[in-house]
């Protein structure tokens, strides 16, 4: 990393890059995503959020995520259930809360891509929870214990 | 022999405003949010593809790391934009400026082309500026 001067880059200019418009679009779109998951959406919903073809929109979504914007929603899907089954939503809950319309559709892909069947998931994520609550010190590296002086 | 980093420290101003800007802007996850006694709190976040670094937001509050004068010059050093803590990545980082930007991110430099890659500088919420690259 280059030394650089944050007191002299308080005059942050004016930024433009070549495409920048179709990159705006793609986030806008990617943000859309963050927001609407839960809705019904489908392709056409998206690039029409960004203006675009499908096909382009696609294409230009893959280049900047690495990853089409279905894979995307479906990414965003599973994060959003992680979160709602750690807070002791049950499955079926947090399957339809976040946008999938099958519990075993819903159930099949997160665990391909967490790696634990939802219910799996729930019941770890809840015992860290319980056990953070009880003994919080086993969370916590021992020198960052002893230097701030906590104890049990 | 040395094998990994599994936790490295970054101080804030504010343990529940660093929260809401490392997960909610930086999309960052929470990996402990533990209450240690009254007001005190071990918070540890990770990057999205990065789960085994914790990143630690340690408050400065007084105590037995910091007396109180010393907590003081580091929250005024801290919000001064005196640390840098790091070099982020991403895939894209036109596409990462756009959207922290549209997420009331602050940015010290804007993405720019130097010798050793493409880079930005942005600030968290406490002061602390990290450089954000991309993959080559």
């Amino acid at each position: 990393m280059a030394t650089v001067s944050i007191a002299a880059a308080t005059e942050v200019p004016v930024h433009t890059y070549p495409k920048q418009y179709l990159y705006r679009r793609v986030v806008r779109a990617k943000l859309y995503i963050d927001e609407h998951y839960a809705s019904t959406l489908d392709l056409t919903n998206i690039a029409d959020e960004a203006c675009f073809s499908k096909f382009h929109f696609t294409r230009l979504f893959k280049t900047i995520y690495g990853k089409t914007p279905h894979q995307y929603l479906t990414e965003v899907r599973i994060h959003r259930a992680k979160e709602m089954l750690a807070g002791e939503a049950t499955v079926a809950r947090a399957c339809f809360s976040v946008g999938f319309d099958s519990i075993t559709s819903f159930t099949g892909l997160f665990r391909r891509r967490v790696g634990l069947t939802p219910a799996a998931f729930q019941k770890t994520t809840l015992a860290k929870r319980d056990e953070i609550a009880v003994r919080p010190l086993k969370f916590v590296p021992n020198c960052f214990v002893g230097k701030r002086g906590w104890s049990e | 022999m040395i094998t990994k980093l599994n936790h490295v420290s970054i101080f804030v101003l504010d343990q529940t405003s660093a929260h809401d800007f490392y997960v909610n802007k930086l999309g960052f996850t929470v990996n402990t949010d533990a209450e240690m006694g009254p007001g005190k709190r071990w918070l540890t976040v990770c990057p999205p593809e990065q789960p085994d670094l914790e990143i630690t937001l340690m408050a400065i509050d007084e105590g037995m790391m910091f007396k109180k004068e010393a907590a003081e010059q580091m929250s005024d050093l801290v919000s001064k934009g005196t640390f840098g803590f790091g070099v982020f990545e991403c895939n894209d980082l036109n596409a990462t400026y756009e959207e922290l930007i549209a997420k009331g991110v602050e940015f010290t430099k804007p993405p720019t082309k130097e010798f050793y890659g493409y880079e930005a500088l942005f600030k968290d919420d406490s002061g602390n500026w990290f450089s954000l690259g991309q993959k080559e």
